[in-house]
């Protein structure tokens, strides 16, 4: 397929998806949401660790910073949802920068460690802030919108994440991506700053997780760290990109779709069955797919026609 | 060509793991269109030497300058910005790329920069210049020893390198492949590019290096051409050791 | 001093656990992430015998001890050994034992809410006592005597026998120790059960002065991983060390701060090991 077409493509699922909320209401309407919101996630983490292969559980620590940044300026500080939607992002991008700074350099493995606790640190010293400084009141986050606005303002952060991948693609910081994933010891010695590309990468991956926490915030109304600073939403986005696979830029897609609607039926059906969903989900990517959905059809399609 | 004037200048470089000193106050110099040598017995600091050049390792003390520029403290990509090209001793390719794709790598990033067509056309043509234009478009998985070996140079020579730097680049292959490879670096050198190589076979130090340094433990121990230091009796010894 | 007894002896349980981890990824070259997970079933096993059997966990560490042996051998056997032998790098061996741990870990708390999900509220020699001018509760010297005679034995092991020696060589370099003539596999397999054994049973320990419940593994996982990276992976001495700094930081922030920020003050001692020491405390920079 050329570009050309795969950019047709692309606009048309996108409008076609723009009409979803007109067609859709109640809990289509809210799967729909949902499942934007994690495309988006999960697209953009892919981004990041699909290539490098370093396991970044930090999603809900910037999602997190997204929503509550939004409650905290519209209750505390009388700021609109506009401008808080605006900080959140860049806030996340200088906090995904240090920590890049601090944990890229070194061995994947202390990467996630870090991020493994990332978003349970900030909540409870959100949690401490709150109640020792700015006086332990609910926060609220009131706005006009209803579930079809903010899963029109997804759609539009989803088709940015495309946008971007897109271009990142066929960009020369998206090669050195693919070489370093590749080796990091080659990569450095054709000359590419290996540090500098990984932390760009992964602020791009704050950003968006971090605007997706805000437009989101407005879903809940009443926002407390608990809710927003969620390690499982860290562990679902990680699963949706792996089992759809990271190869392609539609690949997380793939996952987000079918777990979305697994996990929407077992949070509804038998609570406390999802923890043991999340460990199956682990290892049944690990043992079984490897390379995700897409990698497994591209297996079988090269075993029915063997060239 | 003959040699010209002096671009690489190495000046008591030492390099100590903890206490082990694996590179003792080594200096010397590379000049334009040269090939030179480095040759000594298993962990005399050969490839220590490169890997300090090349930025891999810091070197404890000393200075390396490249035209000009002090690359003591530089890192790798800073390097190789620089000049400074590289092949590993242990041949390194990018398993999830083409072999196009592998020597385009070179030439994006490094120190004459290329993009899109203009770097995949340089690429080719350097994919061509080491024998491998036919298998441009294939997995690397499908190449051979000496096909590895021929593309980590392609990649090396796609950043046009002010430098190249070959450790044990000849070392695994056999005969018949061993004098390909020889022919491939001789006629690098007559395009009168400048080499360093680290090097085991002897044959390919008498026909390829202009000049040579023999280092031993770590201290350069002779420097000359290829027959003044391989019938130096110091040079013997430390091959041979002492009766 | 309240401060300084009490976290020294909270610093000897995450000692005892952080050793298990070292084991683990030091030797085997697992990054065991279900690690707190194997601690909070020791610690339910501990619950569960008193609670129903009356059995004092001292006694329970004996009946813990040969059964997490058992089933992290298993465990390596049936689900990580396949991972280390298709990893084309360590890499790729790094990112798969990460994903197929969390799987487990998720499995554990699954299963142990299933099991009891309340918290594990029992009450084991829970009287004070007096220690050089302060009082601390029985419960919790007890558990720092019995997991510093459990880290002895260890170490001992480690320097002073021959199966020992054999450990360290696999941690020094795997490829060295198969060529003189040690079975690297079991050898792995060995310290990872090891590994699973002490953490069970340092879980036993501090549930007798910790009330823990089904999801509490994974902050004693962060603890154990930055009480391993900050003692140096693979150092022993190095970790026993970096467990005695994280219980005394975290007991005087829980204290002169607040209890809700002792996490945060596990992160600023990893960031400063990150920033200052990626190597360890005792290790050499390696470039």
């Amino acid at each position: 397929m050329s570009e050309r077409l795969k950019l047709a493509l692309g606009v048309l699922i996108a409008l076609a998806a723009a009409f979803v909320p007109l067609i859709a209401d109640g809990y289509w309407l809210s799967i729909a949401v949902t499942i934007m919101m994690y495309t988006a996630l999960s697209t953009s983490w892919a981004l990041f660790s699909g290539p490098t292969h370093y396991i970044a559980l930090s999603t809900g620590a910037f999602y997190g910073i997204g929503g509550y940044l939004v409650a905290t300026g519209m209750s505390d500080f009388e700021a609109s949802f506009w401008t808080m939607a605006a900080i959140a992002p860049l806030v996340a991008i200088i906090l995904a920068g240090a920590i890049g700074a601090a944990t890229l350099r070194l061995s994947g493995v202390y990467f996630v460690i870090f991020t493994l606790g990332l978003a349970e640190m900030i909540r409870n010293l959100v949690s401490w802030v709150q109640n020792n400084f700015l006086g332990a009141r609910g926060l609220y986050v009131l706005t006009d919108f209803d579930e079809r606005h903010i899963y029109w303002m997804l759609l539009a952060v989803t088709v940015a994440v495309f946008l971007f991948g897109w271009l990142l693609g066929r960009s020369r910081t998206g090669f050195a991506l693919r070489i370093l994933g590749n080796d990091e010891e080659v990569a450095r010695h054709v000359g590419i700053d290996t540090a500098r590309t990984k932390i760009l990468l992964f602020m791009s991956t704050g950003f968006f997780a971090a605007l997706v926490g805000a437009i989101v915030a407005p879903r809940y109304y009443y926002i407390e760290p608990n809710v927003v600073f969620s390690p499982e939403l860290s562990f679902l986005v990680v699963i949706m990109a792996l089992l759809g696979g990271t190869r392609h830029l539609w690949g997380p897609l793939l996952g987000v779709v079918p777990f979305t609607m697994l996990w929407e039926a077992v949070s509804a059906a038998a609570p406390n069955a999802t923890t043991m969903v999340l460990g199956a989900a682990f290892l049944m990517i690990v043992y079984l797919i490897p390379d995700g959905i897409t990698g497994l059809a591209a297996k079988l399609i090269r075993t029915r026609s063997p060239s | 060509m003959t040699p010209g004037r002096t671009i690489l200048e190495v000046q008591g470089l030492t390099k100590r793991f903890g206490g082990l000193i694996a590179v003792n106050d080594l200096s010397f110099d590379v000049r334009e269109h040269e090939v030179m040598g480095i040759i000594g017995p298993n962990g005399s600091g050969k490839s220590t030497t490169i890997n300090l050049i090349s930025g891999a390792l810091p070197a404890t003390s000393g200075s390396i300058v490249l035209e000009g520029q002090d690359l003591t403290a530089a890192r790798p990509h800073e390097t190789a910005r620089f000049g400074v090209s590289r092949t590993f001793q242990l041949v390194r390719i990018l398993p999830a790329l083409t072999v196009l794709e592998n020597a385009v790598a070179g030439a994006v990033f490094g120190h004459k920069r290329r993009w899109g067509a203009e770097a995949a056309g340089f690429a080719s043509g350097l994919l061509e210049r080491v024998g491998l234009a036919e298998k441009a478009a294939q997995p690397v998985s499908s190449l051979t020893y000496i096909d590895q070996k021929r593309l980590e140079l392609a990649r090396a020579l796609a950043g046009e390198p002010e430098i190249l730097l070959l450790d044990e680049w000849l070392a695994g292959l056999n005969p018949s492949e061993l004098q390909i490879g020889i022919d491939l670096i001789a006629a690098l050198r007559a395009e009168g590019r400048t080499i360093v190589l680290v090097e085991h076979v002897m044959d390919a130090i008498r026909s390829l290096c202009d000049r040579c340094i023999v280092m031993n433990s770590g201290t350069k121990i002779a420097e000359g051409t290829p027959t003044e230091v391989l019938s130096d009796p110091h040079v013997i010894e430390a091959y041979l050791g002492t009766e | 001093m309240d401060i300084v007894i009490s976290g020294l002896l909270l610093g000897g349980a995450y000692a005892l656990v952080a050793m298990g981890l070292n084991l683990q990824y030091g030797v085997a070259r697992i990054m065991n992430l279900a690690n707190g997970e194997v601690l909070v079933l020791g610690g339910l096993a501990a619950f569960w015998a008193f609670v129903s059997f009356g059995l004092s966990p001292l006694l329970t560490l004996f009946l813990i001890a040969p059964l997490a042996f058992a089933g992290s051998w298993a465990i390596y056997a049936l689900f990580l050994r396949p991972l280390v032998k298709r990893a084309k790098s360590r890499g790729q061996l790094e990112v798969d034992t990460i994903l197929a741990t969390f799987g487990m870990s998720f499995f554990f708390v699954g299963l142990m809410v299933s099991l009891q999900a309340e918290y594990f509220t029992y009450s084991f020699l829970a009287w004070p006592i007096s220690l050089l001018g302060s009082t601390v509760a029985a419960n919790r010297l007890v558990a720092a005597l019995v997991a510093a005679a459990i880290a002895a034995a260890l170490y001992l092991w480690l320097n002073r026998s021959r199966s020992g020696l054999a450990v360290r060589a696999v941690a020094v370099s795997p490829g060295s120790a198969r060529l003189v003539g040690i079975d690297v596999g079991k050898v792995s397999a060995l310290a990872f059960s090891l590994g699973g054994m002490v953490t069970a049973l340092g879980g036993c320990l501090i549930s007798t002065f910790v009330t823990l419940d089904a999801s509490a593994g994974v902050l004693f996982t962060m603890k154990a991983l930055i009480i391993v990276i900050m003692g140096g992976v693979g150092d022993i001495r190095g970790a026993i060390i970096a467990a005695l700094i994280l219980g005394l930081v975290e007991t005087a922030v829980a204290t002169i701060v607040d209890p809700g920020l002792t996490l945060v003050a596990a992160y600023a001692i990893f960031l400063a090991v990150l920033l200052f020491r990626p190597q360890g405390l005792f290790g050499r920079r390696s470039a």
